[in-house]
């Protein structure tokens, strides 16, 4: 990688965002630099916070590295990615609704039908069915990099629970309490208001048969979880209660908490665990961490799930390529952020030109979300490249290549001073009554020289994300 | 033809549960071979939950027992008047695209031999129709009904293997051929009803459907080597037996359960 | 509040509370140890600290013989263990980690700073800690918990539960500690009322940090009738069965009253605070100490039960 877009340095001079930002630095000797740096992390552990990116797994007490310089867009930057972002949400959501009913766009041969009905998120168990509002995916984690000044792509869609939101809110409380000063010099786009956002969404979805106000909750998977921290995060933040399935039963056609006061009526669950363990009665029988009966009450209406069982079907990377034909489709528009341009191994064509060019693509396997299955041609090794294309030729439908992206840069404490570091950007888009984005999003940083990988599991870093008020 | 049903299934524990969930797919469908005149379906001591109707057209009731549950009785009865529609299932609402019934199951899994029948019977026939009833034809004629060789949990490719099975061998068999071939198909539960000559059967029935594209679903039923008629009642349908279960119930508790299941059925003179 | 929610905070409070317990007997155990012994070995009173911890099976079974410094290692560090002090504070952290959002950050600072440390103690040789200086931790780890949990924690159902997993623990813990100098003295009826007797007596005043307290209160002799209505019967004594029943029933009250309903577990206390409130020092040797102390901790484990089955068992309706 040679070139590739640096977010504060435009040829010699400051970019307008970061203009504020050079005189706080000059301003920090390394020694006050390290200190701070000591007490991030002190307050990051003393909070408890502990993290994994979904689908990396690892050690659930481990923190992740925070950088303390923030990573800035200007409001005209993000008021146009948050217009591609909701776009895109719309979009996604229309089309779960589609082939959960008619699937007009697998007749209109805008998708093959293989792609959908025969994925493996696709849920039979749900269709037909029209969950409240009609929306599928209330939470839409779009991964988004950028590569030049007016270059953004999306890597990839999350419909189903994507996680991180903590640390957003997490590294703006801790950089604000560092830093209150920065606070005052720079307007910066509170992001506090996430967890109310959240809180309404999910009230807005809340089934027709409730006549109140909702009841909501977290289900976990449980405090072995990795992401468990912001699973109880979350729950506190909005009020609601954290709840594993054993805290859950079906009868009389609704979900019931088990309380110290008795069954308690719930009407809406933030779900953090995968479709397969919802249910064992719908789903895998050998699931423990379910509820039996859910799926028949979420089907007659009494309780929603959030996101909807089946919203998978959306984030499939084979399906990734449809969406700028999405976005066309169902809302006659042309879409405002592009994708990355794809091959896909199942057409003959794009497999041959794949596998003449391992060395310089990136190949993802396309079921299942994140990390896994992945190959970096530009740093693998010669074995690496051969045992995967031995995989790709075996089974070609189940990966998609795309090219290594030069990832934009931004500046990043690290040992020798600042430098530039490869970012990219997951902001969090809410879909209910409205579609709500709060400014910024998490950064995630490779905070190895060179590197691409973001993933906190190989090397990566956070950092909060400031979009500048007008 | 005028049937009536009475079927009841009991699950007896040998410890006090805590508490139980049943999902009862146990309504009969409706298409124009069907018209329900009565149909009652309960859970003795349970409280009833939601019902609603699935993208593939089956109806679905949750109940729920409060512990200690020692016995669950589920029954249904009622009375269903059908008519002979050569297997075809017209007028059946539902919404799931057929190529959604291409996946393979655990059950259903192809292996070597099932996809060798299928293409073998397959041959020297353009014709897609044709094609379905060959493969009946082959399953029917490669697994032999012979009850107690298998158990529920028997995959299609070892109930080959083996040569012999009962109808849910032979409707799991028939899947696995169909989808082996590109052909959309799904497993049925229901009943059937004695025939007068009195050969040996179990009136708790089994078959398959596949997915013909100019006609539609059309019924095969490899046990007896037949489409349905106006003597088998269609209850539901899924990817294979254990989606298709008319009765899918977990009781909390340490207990074992022992399974009674009665069916009858007979025909209302007219 | 969730049923798994009050489990966890009740068992947070049992888990500490038995802590500091386990320190206290080893504490015990070692003075005894200490003392000149007549008659009977130094091995059995080790044993029978085993017997009143209700660790001596798991003990056994791991080492043999009781040794001292196996003892130690078995009450205190050992994670095969479920009642050493390891595995107690680090099931009551990990009970606090699955509901922090029911604490303040002081209490989960407190747990999770004896967590920590108890991780740094541990990797220690054990050479260059005494146990007093253990036992001391204990004590003073399990005090900033409830310092924390006194002085910040909303006076809601979920701190109800949470004292009552001190009160009925440290019910059952106090019968334990008394019974163990039943143990101690089984073998030898004739000590009553020596010296000896009156220095074990001692022994296990000062363990439960109650030695000048029962001054206070008594003053001159010290004897048996004394100090068993000092940890009994006495409303004053902090540690005192009547006291931590006491506890247990007023904080079910309170739990009645915000839920405005009332059962077999109110009940239950009601009887059992009225039964120990009317007896006299002298029944209690009448029916024998050991005997006495055996209903009590039954009774307990009933109440125990109860409230299980009415608030933590998620099945009230």
């Amino acid at each position: 990688m040679t070139t590739y877009f640096n977010e504060m340095y435009e040829g010699g001079t400051v970019r307008e965002p970061y203009a504020r930002l050079e005189d706080w630095t000059k301003a920090m000797p390394a020694a006050l630099r390290a200190m701070k740096q000591a007490e991030a992390e002190a307050l990051f552990r003393r909070i408890g916070i502990t993290f994994a990116v979904y689908g990396e797994g690892g050690d659930p007490d481990r923190l992740i590295p925070f950088d303390m310089f923030p990573r800035v867009f200007t409001q005209a930057e993000w008021r146009k990615l948050e217009r591609g972002i909701k776009q895109r949400a719309r979009a996604l959501n229309a089309f779960l609704l589609d082939v959960y009913g008619r699937a007009e766009i697998v007749r209109a041969g805008k998708i093959p039908a293989r792609l959908v009905f025969q994925n493996e998120a696709f849920e039979r168990a749900v269709a037909g069915f029209t969950p409240p509002r009609g929306i599928y995916s209330h939470i839409v984690g779009i991964d988004i990099v950028r590569t030049g000044a007016d270059e953004f792509f999306v890597l990839e869609d999350n419909c189903r629970t994507p996680s991180g939101v903590s640390y957003m809110l997490e590294n703006r409380e801790i950089m604000m309490r560092m830093f209150p000063q920065l606070f005052r010099e720079n307007r910066i786009e509170p992001v506090d208001g996430y967890s109310d956002a959240l809180r309404r969404t999910l009230a807005s979805v809340a089934p027709a048969k409730c006549e109140r106000e909702p009841t909501i909750a977290i289900l976990t998977p449980g405090h072995y979880n990795s992401a468990y921290y912001e699973h109880s995060f979350l729950a506190d933040l909005m009020g609601v209660e954290l709840v594993e399935g054993a805290d859950l039963f079906v009868e009389g056609g609704f979900v019931w908490m088990r309380t110290t006061e008795g069954p308690k009526k719930l009407d809406v669950i933030y779900r953090r665990i995968d479709d397969a363990f919802l249910d064992p009665l719908c789903f895998r029988p050998d699931s423990m961490l379910g509820i039996p009966g859910l799926m028949d009450v979420y089907r007659s209406g009494g309780v929603s799930i959030c996101s909807a069982p089946g919203a998978g079907v959306a984030d499939d990377k084979a399906v990734y390529t449809f969406v700028p034909e999405m976005i066309r489709f169902y809302l006659g528009e042309e879409p405002l952020l592009n994708n990355v341009p794809t091959w896909q191994c199942a057409k003959p064509d794009d497999c041959k030109y794949v596998l003449e060019h391992l060395g310089e693509l990136v190949v993802k396997e396309v079921h299942g979300s994140g990390g896994y299955g992945m190959l970096v041609g530009p740093r693998s090794t010669a074995d690496q490249i051969e045992t995967f294309r031995a995989k790709i030729a075996a089974h070609p439908e189940n990966y998609i290549a795309q090219p290594t992206l030069a990832l934009s840069a931004t500046p990043t404490f690290v040992e020798e001073g600042i430098a530039p570091r490869h970012v990219d950007l997951r902001p969090y888009c809410l879909v209910g009554e409205k579609i709500e984005l709060v400014p910024g999003g998490l950064t995630r940083v490779a905070l190895k020289e060179g590197s691409l990988v973001v993933n906190s599991s190989q090397g990566g870093g956070v950092k909060d994300t400031w979009v500048l008020a007008e | 033809m005028i049937l009536t049903v009475h079927h009841v299934t009991t699950y007896e524990y040998d410890m006090p549960m805590r508490g139980a969930v049943q999902s009862l797919r146990l309504f009969p469908s409706r298409f124009d071979g069907q018209r329900t005149i009565r149909w009652d379906v309960a859970v003795e001591g349970g409280l009833r939950g939601g019902n609603f109707r699935d993208g593939a057209g089956d109806k679905v009731e949750g109940w729920s027992l409060r512990g200690p549950v020692t016995e669950v009785t589920i029954s249904a009865v009622g009375q269903v008047e059908t008519t002979d529609t050569a297997g075809v299932l017209r007028g059946h609402r539902e919404i799931v695209s057929p190529f959604a019934y291409l996946r393979e199951t655990s059950a259903t899994w192809i292996d070597h031999a099932l996809r060798d029948l299928a293409e073998t019977a397959g041959l020297g026939t353009k014709d897609p129709l044709d094609r379905a009833h060959r493969l009946c034809g082959a399953v029917s004629e490669a697994i032999a009904y012979r009850p107690g060789t298998t158990h529920a949990h028997t995959t299609a490719a070892e109930a080959l293997a083996q040569g012999e099975g009962v109808c849910q061998d032979h409707a799991q068999a028939l899947l696995a051929c169909a989808r082996a071939v590109g052909m959309p198909a799904r497993y049925v539960s229901g009943y059937l009803f004695a025939r007068e000559d009195g050969a040996p059967h179990e009136a708790a029935h089994a078959w398959a459907e596949i997915w013909v594209e100019t006609i539609g679903w059309i019924g095969f039923d490899p046990a007896n080597a037949c489409c349905p008629d106006a003597r088998y009642i269609r209850i539901g349908s899924g990817l294979d037996a254990h989606e298709a279960a008319p009765i899918k119930g977990i009781a909390q508790g340490d207990g074992s359960e022992r399974l009674d299941v009665t069916v009858a059925l007979e025909a209302v003179q007219q | 509040m969730l049923s798994r929610t009050a489990e966890n905070l009740f068992w947070i409070a049992r888990y500490i509370e038995r802590a500091e317990t386990m320190a206290r007997l080893l504490e015990v155990g070692a003075r005894i140890a200490l003392m000149p012994s007549a008659g009977h070995g130094y091995r059995s009173e080790w044993e029978s600290l085993l017997q009143a911890s209700g660790t001596a099976e798991g003990f056994a079974a791991k080492y043999g013989d009781p040794v001292q410094r196996n003892i130690e290692s078995y009450l205190f560090f050992d994670r095969d263990n479920p009642s050493s002090v390891v595995s107690c504070i680090e099931r009551a952290r990990e009970n606090a980690r699955i509901v922090r959002t029911a604490l303040t950050s002081q209490v989960w600072d407190a747990l999770n700073g004896a967590f920590q440390e108890m991780r740094q103690l541990e990797r220690k040789p054990r050479s260059e800690m005494e146990l007093t200086e253990l036992t001391e931790w204990v004590t003073r780890q399990a005090a900033l918990v409830r310092g924390a949990i006194d002085a910040t924690l909303l006076r809601n159902d979920g701190y109800a539960f949470l004292n009552l997993g001190f009160a009925l623990e440290r019910a059952d813990n106090t019968a334990r500690l008394i019974d163990v100098k039943y143990y101690v003295l089984l073998p030898s009826v004739d000590f009553i009322g020596s010296g000896l007797d009156n220095y074990q007596w001692q022994t296990l005043l000062r363990a439960l940090s109650a030695h000048r307290a029962f001054h206070w209160a008594y003053g001159g002799e010290i004897t048996a009738a004394k100090i068993a209505h000092f940890l009994i019967l006495n409303p004053q004594s902090p540690r005192s069965l009547v006291t931590t029943v006491t506890m247990a029933m007023e904080n079910l009250d309170a739990l009645a009253r915000g839920y405005q309903r009332s059962g077999a577990a109110q009940m239950r206390a009601r009887s059992l605070v009225g039964e120990i409130a009317e007896t006299r020092v002298e029944e209690i040797f009448d029916e024998g100490l050991h005997e006495f102390l055996t209903r009590f901790i039954r009774d307990v484990g009933e109440l125990s039960d109860m409230v299980q089955a009415a608030y933590l068992s998620g099945e009230a309706r």
